[in-house]
């Protein structure tokens, strides 16, 4: 997995809320979702972000709400992944079960900003700064268990090929 | 080899003797629950991946409470898929209006939830029921559907982090108190993936509402699931709850431990969390003159007749501010009954507050109390999130019935004793 993309960047604790606000979740339908997204951290985040953008967080990035319709809303704003500093619990695990790629690097939120273009390099662990001075950044590795359910293509279809075997 | 309570209940739903931080399990799930936000997403996942029968009819449970009553077209749709599915599967702990509430109220009172069980639900505030001494944590919807298919999860096990809670509470202090202090102490990520262990001589006198309370919070810490070694105050609530078996378990004495932290309750004045994180906690005599819009009382973290009581013993002969909206939504229709036979509804009646049906309504900007820009709600729940009670410009301060009765008395922050 590769992603080349313009970074958006935001701060610690960006709450499921700041993600997907709760007045919003009389649906679950990824497009009505993905018009709100971000809107209560940027509420013009919709209007300038493109297709294949990424986002970056500080510290426990999708505390709060246990909703998926986080992990939902970002993928149907059509963000490529996420990386921030650190995740919480039920975001992570929503991420990978859905199909969300998310990178923990603690390093790259102290040297990019909004606009800066970051390569990722999933499989070989790195990110770099695209016409950055500085060596790669190391992703803090996923663990093999987390490598499988992305490679199945998310909980639901790791447990269906379990059950084949 | 010695282990905490957590891992103790995480192993005992494996085939394994015994589980550590750090591993990767598969556990046997006795009760997974949805509600009308989380179901309908986990129910189309369930669909989509070819399920045709859950795992056990007798263990899922689902409760419309968010936005239900139905507050509008689009939530009419979500709460008819969960109905619709609950029929379809003969789902037996399904919870129509008129018997349904506060999910992690209700589920405690009807017995559904017992200690030794490992229960995950699609909502954040399900690590609630570690108050029965059960290892109890939130998941997301897809986690939901594959619980409802398989009965079985994946699972790190987490660390745990033990709480001591050394001495006597002051007069109006509640576990509220002690967690949101608590919070203020760590910070939002302070226990982030982590088990946190409740115990101490101040946690022993708690009653379980006040145990709820705490345990409800511990995801606001970042905690993977909160809990309390039970004890003869578990054993007097689900006795007369329960209808199949359950367990004790304890922490072993020397089982490790990622941290110890002590924590001097004498010290603790009633609390108040400013906006935007629930960790800007401070003493009410330090909140300083900030005039208040609204109270909430209610949510799964205190709409329980205790709570109830404690707002009604402040209210009691006295009436909200000019102008005030104060807001009282008992939990469950039992909570909601027993207030009523208390007379607590006159008191209520009588300060100038309404009384809502239970519903989790305004905690997560729903209804029943929206906040316009500017404005500024004390509520007895337990986020205070930009934009979490309505518009992104208003502002929520997260306290306990106490304070927030007597602040709408006083119109502005207040705590009993500045009455």
């Amino acid at each position: 997995m590769k992603f080349r993309g313009k970074i958006w960047k935001f701060g610690d604790n960006i709450d499921t809320d700041a993600i997907i606000p709760a007045r919003y979740l009389n649906t679950w339908d990824p497009q009505a979702l993905a018009a709100h997204c971000m809107e209560d951290a940027d509420p013009l985040f919709m209007k300038k972000m493109r297709p294949g953008d990424i986002l970056v967080g500080g510290e426990n990035f999708g505390c709060g709400s246990s909703r998926e319709h986080a992990p939902i809303a970002i993928k149907a704003a059509g963000i490529a992944c996420v990386v921030a500093k650190s995740f919480a619990r039920i975001f992570y695990r929503n991420s990978f079960n859905m199909g969300l790629p998310i990178f923990e690097s603690r390093e790259l939120w102290g040297l990019v900003e909004d606009g800066a273009e970051i390569e990722i390099d999933a499989g070989g662990g790195v990110i770099r700064i695209v016409g950055g001075a500085t060596e790669p950044l190391h992703i803090q590795p996923v663990p093999p268990f987390m490598q499988e359910l992305i490679a199945d293509g998310g909980l639901m279809n790791h447990i269906a090929k379990g059950k084949a075997k | 080899m010695s282990m905490t309570i957590t891992e103790k209940i995480l192993s005992r739903h494996t085939d394994l003797d015994e589980v550590h931080p750090g591993m990767l399990i598969n556990a046997r799930v006795d009760i997974a629950l949805g509600n009308d936000i989380t179901a309908p997403i986990a129910i189309d996942v369930f669909r989509k991946s070819g399920g045709k029968e859950v795992f056990d009819r007798e263990k899922i449970v689902l409760v419309p409470d968010h936005f239900a009553p139905n507050k509008d077209i689009e939530s009419a749709e979500q709460c008819k898929i969960m109905r619709d599915f609950a029929r379809e599967h003969e789902i037996t702990h399904y919870f129509e209006v008129g018997e349904a509430g506060v999910e992690h109220a209700l589920l405690p009172e009807k017995g559904i939830v017992l200690p030794g069980d490992l229960v995950v639900g699609a909502d954040s505030h399900t690590c609630t029921y570690g108050a029965l001494g059960a290892f109890a944590t939130g998941v997301g919807s897809t986690d939901l559907a594959a619980a409802m298919l398989t009965g079985e999860l994946w699972f790190k096990v987490p660390e745990t982090m033990k709480f001591v809670y050394h001495g006597k509470r002051r007069p109006w202090v509640s576990g509220k108190d002690l967690i949101l202090h608590t919070i203020g102490r760590i910070g939002v990520d302070g226990a982030l993936y982590r088990a946190m262990e409740f115990t101490g001589e101040a946690i022993r006198e708690l009653t379980m509402a006040d145990r709820f309370t705490m345990a409800n919070m511990a995801v606001e810490a970042g905690g993977k699931n909160g809990i309390f070694i039970p004890d003869e105050v578990t054993e007097a609530y689900v006795r007369e709850r329960a209808e199949r078996k359950y367990e004790f378990y304890s922490s072993d004495p020397d089982a490790l431990y990622h941290s110890v932290i002590d924590i001097d309750v004498e010290k603790i004045e009633p609390q108040v969390a400013f906006p935007h994180l629930p960790s800007n906690a401070r003493g009410i005599s330090e909140a300083g003159d900030v005039q208040i819009d609204q109270s909430i009382i209610g949510s799964c973290t205190n709409g329980r007749i205790e709570d109830l009581r404690v707002a009604a013993s402040i209210l009691k002969g006295r009436h909200a501010a000019h102008g005030f909206r104060l807001i009282i939504i008992p939990a469950t229709p039992a909570v909601y009954r027993q207030a009523m036979h208390e007379g607590l509804f006159d008191i209520f009646l009588d300060a100038g507050a309404v009384i809502s049906l239970p519903t989790c309504g305004p905690c997560l900007g729903g209804y029943m109390g929206i906040l316009a820009k500017g404005e500024r709600s004390v509520a007895t729940t337990n986020r205070n999130f930009v934009g979490r009670m309505g518009h992104p410009g208003s502002e929520v301060y997260l306290a306990g019935p106490a304070v927030a009765a007597a602040t709408a008395v006083a119109g502005r922050l207040a705590g009993p004793e500045q009455l």
